[in-house]
């Protein structure tokens, strides 16, 4: 397409993104046609009223869930048609996951949180690896502790940790700071930039706040499944 | 994900939920041990029939009255003079004076319930009426006195061969020898005392007696044919060995005989070999622990249906965490061997368990079965249920059987709720609350 064979494919390249739920009788259009590129180790933050697509837009590049209609190229490779075992490896081997909720398994020490994902991926030397994530994001005295021996801040850090563990080439972030007191929100966005800047991740980061926003770079706007503004910040 | 992570896995998930897991697992234990019960207590009761069958001789023929298909005419001997009335004592005669090759002795019988009074008790029993061959055919042994003389048979003499049992319960205090008991209020003298068989259920002369035949047919218990002649409802016939061609001689030459005497359109008599009844025994037996087996495996489909439930149960509850999961990169293959593990684990555990309960059951009731046979003197453990009847044989199968069906159980009642896991919407699982 571009010829330029020399420079690495974006990260993302979606074209005419479209998301339609079905919900009984009513079709509610959670996207409506979303066109955007991110370059490898952008960090990209996603904002816009509650209901205006972000989550819907999160969850297709994540490949968590499939478009109605457009385009959708992860690092080169067009996931459209793809099984979903096929979804689930490139969820393992490209894509780190960050939730509001941090989403951690009820009963494991955040060791064991850390070493699932290695665990699916058949990697070696696993208890490593996830005692160095833990490190990473300055939890090494934590890492036999389960969930609920954890404050927020700490949970979603385990959390960050899982995501970064297999060295994914895209961080996606829903609203990581959601449910986060302000010292723990800094922190988070701390260690975040930290893995964009030091590691080179890729990062896309939905916020209702400006100040998390405005740690990235570039804010793409969404209003009404529609996007509104993409904007590079300076 | 390594077979080792998947165990790990499944593992993890059923000591979270202990209580669960157990009475999960319970529902197997049970199945299983009651396949591994029943099925031993069959094979058990196959074996010790089989034995008592070889004890009392290999080499016998028994005629018994009757068409065909009665191969049980053998086990008339006690049960009475009923039914079939067309073999006779002159039958029997006849057969003797015939003197077919391959023949050693024979007796005719027929029994009635008889009421004994003594002294010191009185009783119900079953009274044959045999000859004086019966112990050296039937492997009879005395334990005091002496069985009736051929002389005694000869004169029709009111006397009687007891059982221990029989003896113990009419002369409590002593020896019955010598003593008069009344049968059915005729004086009979006790010649004989027989040694204790065991008490089995089965065959056993313990509570029975034994006059000769002719005291039975002419003063106790009369019945003749039409003819006049005494109905007998077995003869027993020893032969010399018990080969293939032994048995078939004599056997036809005695249907020959019969029926040239009963002058009868069909066969109204019955010759079988032992060797006929513990091969239909055999069959017997073997299709009865079957069926207790089948039966038992209605309670293992029980379990396999609760570990069904206990598993969709538990992939509704874990929806969320098999989202995360996915989320994570998880597989299809992956959640669906999770819950398949944990399935199987369930089951082959409740297998494992099951049997080594049922072994225990089943050895428990063998020591049960064997202490009642010890003789305890006077009052021995009549009332006992398992007394000397129930012995329990141990096989390998069923217990191979039982291990293989526990873990078909668990892939087969667990492929669903795993699948139903695996097939989860990622997106759809990690957004239920
Ligand atoms: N699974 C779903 N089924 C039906 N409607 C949905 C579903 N998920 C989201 N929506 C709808 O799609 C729109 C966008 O939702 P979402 O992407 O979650 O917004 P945001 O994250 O920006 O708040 C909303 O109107 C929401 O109600
Ligand atoms: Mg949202």
């Amino acid at each position: 397409m571009s010829g330029a064979s020399d420079r690495p494919p974006p990260t993302i390249d979606v074209v005419g993104l479209t998301k339609t739920y079905q919900m009984g009788d009513v079709k509610v259009e959670a996207l409506r046609g979303v066109t955007f590129k991110i370059e490898p180790g952008e960090m990209v933050a996603i904002m816009g009223p509650s209901g205006s697509g972000k989550s819907t837009a999160m969850n297709l590049l994540g490949c968590l869930d499939s478009p109605t209609e457009g385009s959708y190229r992860l690092d080169g490779e067009d996931v459209e048609g793809l099984s979903e075992d096929a979804l689930a490896d490139i969820r393992l081997r490209k894509i780190g996951f960050v939730f509001q909720s941090f989403n951690l398994l009820p009963r494991m020490t955040a060791r064991e949180q850390v070493e699932l994902p290695l665990m699916y991926a058949g990697a070696r030397k696993r208890r490593d690896r996830a005692l160095e994530a833990l490190a990473t994001v300055g939890l090494a005295d934590r890492v036999d502790h389960s969930p609920v021996e954890l404050s927020g801040g700490q949970q979603q850090r385990v959390a960050i940790a899982r995501a970064l563990v297999t060295r994914p080439q895209l961080l996606l972030a829903d609203e990581p700071t959601g449910n986060l007191d302000t010292a723990s929100a800094v922190e988070i966005m701390d260690a975040i930039e930290q893995l964009n800047q030091e590691h080179g991740i890729t990062t896309i980061l939905v916020t209702h706040e400006m100040e998390v926003a405005l740690r990235a770079r570039r804010v793409i706007r969404l209003r009404d499944g529609l996007l509104e503004k993409d904007e590079v910040m300076e | 994900m390594t077979a080792a992570d998947g165990f790990r896995v499944a593992f993890r998930a059923l000591a979270a939920n202990k209580l669960r897991t157990a009475l999960t697992l319970l529902g197997m234990v049970i199945g299983v041990a009651a396949v591994i019960t029943l099925m031993s207590i069959g094979a058990g009761v196959q074996t010790s029939i089989e034995e008592r069958i070889r004890e009392a001789g290999t080499n016998l023929l028994s005629v018994s009255p009757g068409a065909t298909s009665n191969r049980f005419g053998g086990f008339r001997t006690r049960g009475g003079s009923g039914g079939v009335r067309t073999l006779t004592a002159q039958d029997a005669d006849a057969i003797e004076e015939a003197n077919i090759r391959g023949i050693t002795a024979l007796y005719a019988s027929r029994s009635f319930n008889g009421s004994f009074v003594s002294a010191e008790g009185a009783v119900q029993a079953s009274v044959n009426g045999v000859s004086e061959v019966y112990p050296a055919v039937r492997n009879a042994e005395i334990g005091t006195g002496s069985f009736f003389s051929a002389d005694d048979v000869e004169r029709a003499s009111r006397v009687v061969v007891i059982g221990d049992t029989l003896a113990t319960d009419l002369f409590p205090n002593g020896d019955a020898v010598g003593e008069t008991v009344r049968l059915n209020t005729q004086p009979f003298t006790i010649v004989g005392v027989l040694a204790s068989d065991g008490g089995s259920t089965f065959q056993s002369n313990d509570d029975s007696a034994f006059i000769p035949l002719p005291t039975l047919t002419s003063r106790v218990n009369p019945s003749k044919t039409s003819a006049g002649d005494d109905v007998v409802s077995s003869i027993v016939v020893q032969l010399v060995d018990e080969s293939d061609a032994t048995v078939a001689g004599v056997t036809q030459a005695i249907e020959n005989l019969l029926l040239s005497r009963h002058d009868s359109e069909e066969q109204d008599f019955t010759v079988g070999s032992q060797a006929d009844q513990i091969e239909t025994i055999s069959e017997i037996t073997a299709t009865m622990s079957l069926f207790l087996g089948a039966v038992a495996g209605i309670s293992l489909l029980v379990g396999g249906i609760g570990i069904m439930n206990i598993m969709l149960v538990s992939v509704t509850e874990r929806t969320r965490e098999i989202g995360i999961r996915k989320a994570i990169g998880a597989k299809r293959r992956d959640i669906m061997s999770q819950f398949m593990i944990e399935a199987v684990a369930v089951s082959m555990g409740g297998g494992l368990a099951g049997v080594l309960l049922g072994v225990a059951i089943s050895l428990g009731l063998n020591d049960l079965g064997a202490g009642a046979e010890q003789p305890t003197g006077g009052g021995g453990p009549r009332g006992n249920p398992f007394a000397g009847g129930l012995t329990t044989t141990i096989t390998l199968e069923p217990i191979i059987l039982a291990l293989v069906v526990s873990v078909v159980i668990g892939l087969v009642f667990g492929i669903y709720p795993a699948s139903r896991a695996s097939r989860l919407a990622p997106i759809e699982a990690l957004r239920y609350e």
